[in-house]
């Protein structure tokens, strides 16, 4: 299948076949740096190679729709708990540069004892599969093929069937994984023995195929009270999941290290993160970083959380980061939504193009002062915590003391550790010794194992192992009769193949919509009001999931979440088409034979002239460069006046450029231009045409003018629109 | 039950404020592995249910006869000889495929006595 840029991707399409797939490559791809790399008008430093089809940032629209994408690999995290709408929010995020796609678990999968079939609907995240691996390894395998760009995708290796789940990941290319034995305990109340043993035997098979492995230390810092002081603790995380993969057979290249800055502003971020960021890289040279924004502080707003993102790209920019992990936005106020993701994306992308080159310009004090001081101290904090899990008889013990996640700065203590007993936990008692004789004949197992001496690799003792031999790979397609894929497709159809239309957040037809509202209210009042307003609107099951005091007394802006119960029929909309421009010679060949002039101006009190030049310009496109004459009048001209110019210089067209519309403005000119030039009886003999931020066709043609023209229009638009009026191209359609 | 302690991070760092920051990198990660290596020697000797179902997951068994055969070789005491030991020594034993020999052993086709005996000098 070939994915066309203006058609849908067919998930029918993907799961035909579903049972024969197999991965066209295992392991993790890195995007490549492009040195000193010329896109449109500019030349940047750090950027990687080019999409083949991607949209752009909004502001490209200036710089000839460039779309530089920098070059840390950009994750994006999704899992709405239906793996087929996933998809399409993957090909979203894809053609605005994400590729690395990770897949939350849906609720409950760590405690699993074995793996899950089919494809049930998860919550808060999905249920991990053979089927629904396969379909979205699928579908990325079209989409990066579209976008011209290898897509990893990733998810977690983690819970009490974390050694079964590795297979798997490693059957059908999954590309990286969260992998750390200490999350299990910490997190999950896993038993700690249980964690670490499986552990071994699951990094060993991630090695296998190549596979990154992401760690888990940065959830101290959004479990910890005060998340800023857990710093020397997060090396020492990092450290011991580091090393343990090292010794498990993972290549250094292949272990990154995630790291979230504990803190975020308006604490002041950069200097309390900075050193912490210099000190953990001074440390693990050796390994790979990502990098996150701190999650902990995300509250409601979206334009906080954009800020803190920001800060975040900023420390990537001064330090390092392999990969970019983005948090959408909107996480502190619902389960992400699609163009959430998509606008995190963004913002890695616009500030990592925005700070391109910025360490050639500027140096950062590291042996100094403030940094060098801060992050030795926090080094030495990390190497005096590791003494003491020694000190007391090793890494298990020291769980069971409370080491972990105290909020104390270490080597203060504030006894809110969290405790784990050596045999609690979920499947405790539940690993036993290898015997003498303990053996498994299968290719990358960790750990002892007595295999004949006279083999070339250990599969052979059995005819080969899936990951030499997929074909022996056993695929379950569905278990449950109900809960599945094909149920959910059959229920949505008429909206994924008819003409119904609905708003979504995340699952097809969800009806979900969002609406901003200022209040002149208290923020108490406010939110019960815009409750009410929601219900006054119909919209089902409302729900404010941002509120903001602009003032206590004059005002609150609410943010109100609800589900509308239609849909549309998008066969009935009535949508007007677009004139395309005509081709330059055309143009040029009516205006030479049939000399055009026309007088332009922006009208009313209003100073603007920068869209009104971009028309008329030939420096910019504008319709002077067909020879068009044209008498520009400049800004803040009555539209007497400009009548006026026109009568005086026998105008074919008079152009008006109309920016200001507070009270309306805008309309009222357009109108009194018309008013005017039926008044002095030369109505029949001009073309009227305004054009503005505010203006569109609709509004000028209800206005009286012959034309209206909005935002991201050129001049070959209104000359193609002057050449086809005058030789008389719409009297025809008539 | 964690302790709580104040700060006592300048008296606690006398014998690391002379260390150069090589000595220093160096020292963390010598104490990493000190305590990484318990750690590893743990993993290398023991096994777990979900390690010997990746072990059949890997020899050609689906997720549902993986479990099957685990519990089966639970139930014969037998994990510390690792699954796909078991099914292995079995189909060697009676000369027929692993995949059907495994299936038969998670249908309880088998006794734990059965099982037992594939270890009892039997094989090897």
């Amino acid at each position: 299948m070939d994915l066309k840029p203006d058609q849908k991707i067919d998930i029918e399409e993907i799961l035909d076949g579903i049972e024969d797939y197999r991965p066209r490559r295992k392991g993790w791809t890195w995007r490549k740096k492009v040195e000193n790399q010329q896109i449109g008008p500019f030349e940047y430093k750090e950027m990687s190679e080019q999409l083949e089809n991607s949209v752009s940032l909004p502001a490209s629209r200036s710089f000839k729709n460039i779309d530089p994408q920098p070059e840390p690999v950009i994750t994006t995290e999704i899992a709405s708990g239906r793996f087929e709408d996933d998809i399409r929010r993957m090909r979203m995020a894809a053609w605005h540069g994400a590729d690395h796609i990770m897949v939350i678990r849906t609720a409950g999968q760590s405690h699993f004892d074995g793996l899950i079939e089919g494809t049930p609907e998860g919550v808060g995240g999905i249920p991990i599969t053979r089927k629904q691996i396969r379909a979205t390894r699928k579908a990325l395998d079209y989409i990066e093929d579209e976008v011209g760009r290898p897509i990893n995708f990733h998810s977690y290796v983690s819970g009490v069937a974390g050694s079964e789940i590795a297979v798997l990941f490693a059957e059908e290319g999954v590309n990286g994984a969260h992998q750390d034995p200490q999350y299990n305990v910490l997190y999950r109340d896993v038993n700690m023995y249980r964690s670490f043993v499986d552990a071994a035997v699951a990094k060993k098979i991630m090695s296998s195929t190549g596979m990154l492995q992401i760690d888990g230390a940065h959830n101290a810092n959004a479990t910890a009270r005060e998340a800023w002081k857990v710093m020397p603790e997060l090396f020492v995380q990092h450290a011991i999941n580091s090393m343990f993969s090292v010794k498990a057979g993972m290549p250094k290249d292949k272990i990154s290290l995630s790291t979230v800055p504990p803190v975020a502003s308006p604490a002041p971020d950069i200097r309390m993160n900075l050193p912490y960021s210099i000190a953990l890289r001074d440390l693990f040279d050796d390994f790979k970083f990502r990098a996150q924004q701190n999650t902990k502080y995300i509250e409601s707003s979206i334009r906080e959380a954009t800020v803190t993102h920001t800060l975040n790209l900023l420390l990537s920019e001064l330090t390092s980061a392999d990969l970019q992990s983005t948090i959408t936005p909107d996480e502190g106020r619902n389960v992400p939504w699609h163009h959430y993701n998509v606008q995190a994306v963004d913002t890695a992308k616009q500030a990592f193009a925005g700070m391109d080159g910025l360490k050639d310009l500027i140096e950062l004090k590291k042996d100094e002062g403030f940094l060098k001081e801060q992050s030795r101290e926090l080094k030495e904090r990390a190497v005096l915590f590791m003494e003491e899990i020694l000190e007391v008889g090793g890494y298990f013990k020291a769980v069971s003391e409370g080491f972990f996640v105290d909020s104390g700065k270490y080597p203060e203590r504030n006894g809110d550790g969290i405790v784990r007993e050596r045999d609690g936990g979920v499947a405790a008692d539940s690993i036993v010794p290898r015997d003498d004789d303990y053996m498994a004949p299968v290719c990358d197992h960790f750990g002892e194992n007595n295999l004949p001496d006279d083999l070339d690799k250990p599969c052979d003792l059995i005819g080969g192992c899936t990951l030499h031999h997929p074909e022996k790979i056993d695929f379950i397609d569905e278990l449950d009769p109900e809960d599945n894929v094909e149920k959910r497709l059959e229920k949505n159809e008429e909206y994924r193949k008819g003409s119904k239309l609905k708003p979504e957040v995340q699952w097809l037809g969800d009806g979900w919509v969002n609406v901003t509202m200022f209040l002149p209210e208290s923020k108490k009042v406010a939110e019960f009001a815009a409750l009410e307003i929601a219900k006054k609107m119909n919209l089902q099951s409302p729900e404010v999931i941002h509120k903001e005091v602009m003032q206590p007394a004059e005002g609150t802006v609410c943010e109100v979440k609800g589900r509308v119960d239609f849909s549309i029929d998008v066969d009935e909309l009535e949508i007007p088409e677009e004139e395309e421009a005509l081709p330059f010679d055309e143009i040029r060949g009516f205006v030479d034979d049939n000399p055009i002039n026309v007088v332009a101006a922006t009208v009313g009190k209003d100073e603007h002239s920068v869209g009104m030049r971009e028309i008329i310009d030939i420096k910019h496109g504008g319709i002077e460069k067909y020879g068009i004459d044209v008498t520009y009048l400049g800004t803040s001209v009555p539209i007497s006046k400009v009548v006026d110019a026109a009568i005086e210089t026998n105008a074919d067209a008079i152009l008006i450029s109309t920016i200001i519309s507070h009270n309306e403005i805008h309309r009222t000119n357009m109108k009194k231009l018309n008013d005017l030039c039926v008044e002095k009886g030369i109505r029949d003999k001009v073309i009227l045409i305004a054009g503005g931020t505010q203006v569109n066709n609709e509004m000028a043609v209800k206005a009286g003018l012959d034309a209206g023209y909005g935002r991201g229009t050129h001049g070959d638009d209104v000359a193609t629109f002057l050449v086809k009026t005058l030789r008389g191209d719409y009297d025809e359609e008539e | 039950m964690p302790i709580k302690r104040e700060d006592d991070f300048e008296e606690r760092r006398d014998h690391l404020k002379d260390l150069s920051d090589e000595e220093l990198k160096e020292k963390f990660w010598n104490l990493t592995e000190k305590i990484v290596d318990p750690l590893i020697d743990l993993s290398k000797t023991h096994t777990s249910a979900s390690i010997e179902r990746s072990v059949l997951l890997r020899m050609g068994f689906n997720s549902i006869d993986a479990k099957a055969i685990v519990n089966q070789v639970i139930n014969a005491d037998l994990l510390g000889k690792g699954a796909g030991h078991v099914v292995y020594k079995l189909a060697q034993k009676e000369d027929r495929p692993i995949k059907e020999v495994g299936l038969d052993i998670g249908d309880e086709k088998y006794t734990k006595e059965d099982l037992r005996s594939l270890f009892n000098g039997g094989g090897e």
